[in-house]
């Protein structure tokens, strides 16, 4: 048997580096891969706790995370199709319409 | 056993989410991605989320990034795109963040006080379609049918957002 915290350290550093991609990555399309690696690791611990605990609530929030992951994908990849049809560019920098 | 297999399928799942963000080719990016989920899938497996990892590989590892290909094709991107490198500006300041939240994060697992596991004394459908679809549809009736909502509120935003002229 695992313990538990080994699970939480795995999700903690995978959320890590789905943090530093966000911040690092200039592609707009890895930076919306990180966040589903952040969703991931953070369905990761979800489910440790859950086995920890013995308790089924955790199974149906990682559900529930899914179908945000899902929603959020097709609505975010149609912002970046709109996004690229306008500027013509998948880079985050020149993005700065809104920057004050 | 146990121990090695959660080691090993661990370290695929943190080397990929590593390689999926040093990647220049999205496509690429992609393809470990799809790695890290699967390892994620062996870890949902040990610990006795069958349903749950089932649904990873199907929806996650399927769906959603068989959605990511087909925009990343669909954008046709040309090579100097794929950005030449990461923001050198921002490097320090984003290896410092990082730096400090894993700290952050071992620190509190560290220190917080997670009771005793239950051990083997587990329903035997627990993570099973049976059990997690029995929690779906009693006790988390009014969230699942809400998650219609959100699903319909997506498809009008994808559509609305996809459209030629805004």
């Amino acid at each position: 048997m695992v313990p538990l915290e080994y699970y939480l350290i795995v999700a903690g550093i995978i959320f890590t580096i789905g943090m530093i991609g966000v911040i690092f990555a200039r592609n707009i399309i890895i930076i919306f891969m990180a966040i589903e690696l952040m969703l991931n690791a953070a369905n990761l611990a979800m489910i440790a706790f859950s086995r920890n605990l013995g308790s089924m609530g955790g199974h149906v929030m990682v559900f529930m995370i899914m179908t945000v992951a899902a929603a959020e994908a097709a609505v975010g990849l149609s912002i970046i199709i709109a996004l690229f049809r306008n500027r013509d560019s998948a880079n985050i920098d020149e993005v700065n319409l809104m920057k004050w | 056993m146990e121990l090695a297999i959660f080691i090993l399928t661990s370290l695929v799942a943190i080397v990929a989410a590593l390689l999926v963000i040093l990647q220049r080719n999205p496509i690429a990016s992609v393809m470990y991605l799809v790695t890290t989920f699967v390892a994620q899938a062996i870890l949902f497996i040990q610990l006795r989320a069958a349903f749950i990892a089932i649904l990873q590989v199907i929806v996650y590892a399927g769906a959603i990034m068989v959605l990511f290909l087909f925009v990343i094709m669909l954008l046709n991107l040309r090579r100097e795109d794929f950005g030449k490198d990461i923001k050198l500006k921002y490097k320090p300041l984003a290896i410092a963040f990082a730096v400090v939240l894993l700290i952050e994060t071992l620190v509190v697992i560290n220190a917080s006080m997670i009771p005793a596991q239950p051990g083997a004394d587990l329903p035997a459908t627990f993570g099973s379609v049976q059990g997690v679809g029995r929690e779906l549809f009693t006790t988390y009736l009014y969230p699942f049918e809400l998650t219609s909502v959100l699903l319909i509120v997506a498809i009008l935003g994808a559509v609305v957002m996809a459209k030629k002229k805004l």
